[in-house]
């Protein structure tokens, strides 16, 4: 337990990340490097590093081999899909579409898993038991099947995917800060801020958010990684993002036709998911030793 | 006992009925039925006459008392898409495919699981080790369906030595069965490893080398037998990542399962087929929980108390 760091700093513990800022050789270098190359660049300046338009193909042009295989040209390096796509500009793309929707779903649902998990945690009583059945419930309801049901409904689109995986991700949430919060409002500080007059809302956002923060962080680095298989399966399946958009899923998808004369099409998006959760995990892990070394077990 | 067995019974079923709530209101946000029902030209009567001969004018509850007390006898409706069938039985046609290919994934898993696991935590830090590390790491991070389409490439499409897809002899699950069987290998040796461990360093074990028994024989039967009740308990979290799994593996080797069926379903907008699928699956799992939760109270008497 991170106690010793409550008990030994008097109001609030200052985040650790910025202790870690300062260990910056320890870094995981490798992890952090691909993440830079192939997530973050790519995601934020994908207009001015793709060559072509990810929408944009010309027929003529359609199902060119990587520039190394008989047949392919630099003008393509990766190749092209079967509507002539350039699909190094598609991947690009794609690390925006990821990396967009994993950011957003996990800060919507954390939000509200943190908030529902301090007034859970802070006010017990019957507010924590519902709160719990309710966190016990959505993490036992499978998340595959739930998204399918809700685009068999209301049809695939970017909000569908966000609200899927917010259901998923919010539970956690609201397990992790609830077990902390019980822990802290039972210190010292969190009494004298109710003798000096702080009202709950004041003491849960400036006593106990603070404290419940690293954890926050090393949850939500380690969800990345999840978030983007997941949002990929959901796109392979037809469940998640809808056509034309770049997503790594549904390219992968298209290639799957076209494995026997277009292995070029399958093989690119999937190296780049499995690269990009790969260094996730690994930096999650190692923020996780480091930030807070209790979460291994969650 | 019997009062944790009650209280997880309980929530069990509190988990199923929310999913046929979910279900149900899902269904009616999708807009009128009657719409895909009704063709284009039919009158406000038509209209009427249908709506009552379904149900549909009653008010909400009513409607979802009707549905619940339908499904409960597994009445699901009819298919849109696969005319004259019901959902049900589409399901229920389909239901030994997933679970034959789902029972394969599940024994190859655990053959590559079970040595390799103890293994690692016997010659910790050693090869096996190491082997067993990059395992884990990549049974995390490779989407399984990039892995069966990788699987299908290689030894499908240019080594020759399976069909890429279909369902007949055995030759036809090897493939799918690894694809579905991956992430739970990943899961099972890193428990098992961590397990060993703690076997490993037990007196019990200290005991049975002093008596001088064989070293396979203290490893393979004393501590794995021992060892071995931890990853029971992820054994609900395997059934629901095979099952998960099951609808994408099976969509990627066109394998004739539930999975199969019900992504066809989502992509033809057939909402029947889709909710039996959902319902069933889900009760699958819940009891899958259920059951594990149960035997674990069973077997580690701390668990009931808190």
């Amino acid at each position: 337990m991170a106690t010793e760091t409550i008990r030994t700093l008097p109001w609030y513990a200052p985040p650790r990340v910025a202790q870690a800022m300062g260990q910056v050789r320890r870094y995981p270098l490798v992890p952090l490097a691909l993440l830079t190359f192939l997530l973050v660049i790519p995601a934020l300046f994908a207009s001015q590093v793709a060559p072509y338009d990810p929408l944009q193909g010309s027929l003529s042009k359609r199902l060119k081999p990587p520039a190394w295989q008989q047949g392919g040209t630099l003008e393509y390096p990766l190749g092209t899909d079967k509507l002539g796509r350039d699909m190094l500009s598609r991947i690009i793309y794609g690390a925006r579409v990821s990396l967009m929707v994993s950011l957003v779903a996990i800060f919507v649902g954390g939000i509200i898993g943190t908030v529902l998990g301090m007034i859970s945690g802070y006010f017990g009583g019957w507010v924590d038991a519902l709160l719990m059945r309710l966190v016990d419930i959505s993490l036992s309801l499978p998340t595959i099947l739930l998204a399918l049901v809700l685009v068999a409904a209301v049809g695939p689109s970017f909000g569908t995917v966000i609200t899927i995986l917010m259901i998923f991700l919010w539970a956690r949430y609201a397990r992790l800060v609830r077990g902390e919060t019980l822990a802290i409002k039972e210190r010292d500080f969190i009494a004298r801020a109710r003798v000096a007059g702080a009202s709950h809302i004041r003491i849960m956002a400036r006593y106990i958010f603070p404290n419940v923060v690293n954890s926050l962080v090393v949850l939500a680095t380690l969800q990345v990684g999840y978030v983007i298989l997941l949002e990929s399966t959901l796109s392979f399946l037809g469940a998640g993002l809808p056509r034309p958009t770049p997503a790594w899923g549904l390219m992968i998808a298209d290639g799957r036709e076209l494995i026997v004369t277009a292995w070029w099409v399958s093989m690119f998006p999937g190296l780049a998911i499995m690269l990009t959760v790969l260094s996730l995990n690994l930096l999650g892990d190692w923020l996780r030793d480091h930030l807070d070394p209790k979460l291994r077990n969650v | 006992m019997q009062r944790y067995i009650a209280r997880r019974a309980l929530q069990s079923l509190l988990t199923i009925w929310v999913m046929t709530l979910i279900v149900f209101t899902l269904a009616r946000i999708s807009g009128n039925p009657l719409d895909v029902m009704l063709p284009l030209e039919a009158g406000p009567e038509e209209y009427a006459r249908v709506s009552k001969h379904w149900g549909l004018d009653q008010p909400l509850h009513t409607q979802y008392f009707i549905f619940l007390s339908k499904a409960v006898r597994g009445d699901f409706g009819d298919s849109w898409k696969w005319h004259g069938e019901s959902a049900m039985g589409l399901v229920a046609q389909r239901l030994p495919a997933t679970l034959q290919l789902a029972g394969f994934a599940l024994a190859i898993s655990l053959v590559i699981a079970l040595p390799i696991g103890v293994l690692a935590a016997v010659m910790k830090g050693n090869g096996w080790d190491t082997a067993a590390k990059i395992i884990a790491l990549l049974g995390q991070s490779l989407p399984p369906f990039w892995l069966g389409i990788v699987l299908m490439w290689i030894f499908a499409v240019h080594l020759g030595w399976f069909p890429t897809s279909g369902r007949g002899g055995i030759q036809y699950m090897i493939l799918p069965a690894i694809t579905l069987g991956w992430f739970q290998v990943a899961v099972v040796m890193r428990l098992l490893r961590s397990s060993m461990l703690d076997v490993l360093d037990s007196e019990f074990v200290k005991l049975t080398r002093i008596k001088g028994l064989a070293e396979w024989k203290v490893i393979w039967k004393h501590c794995l037998r021992n060892a071995s009740i931890t990853p029971l308990t992820v054994f609900a979290i395997i059934a629901g990542g095979l099952m998960t799994g099951a609808v994408v593996t099976e969509s990627v080797f066109s394998w004739p399962g539930t999975g199969q069926l019900v992504v066809d379903a989502v992509r033809a907008r057939d909402f029947q087929v889709v909710q039996a699928v959902v319902i069933v699956f889900a009760g699958i799992f819940i009891l899958t929980n259920l059951v594990v939760d149960i035997l674990y109270a069973y077997l580690d008497p701390r668990i009931r108390y808190q």
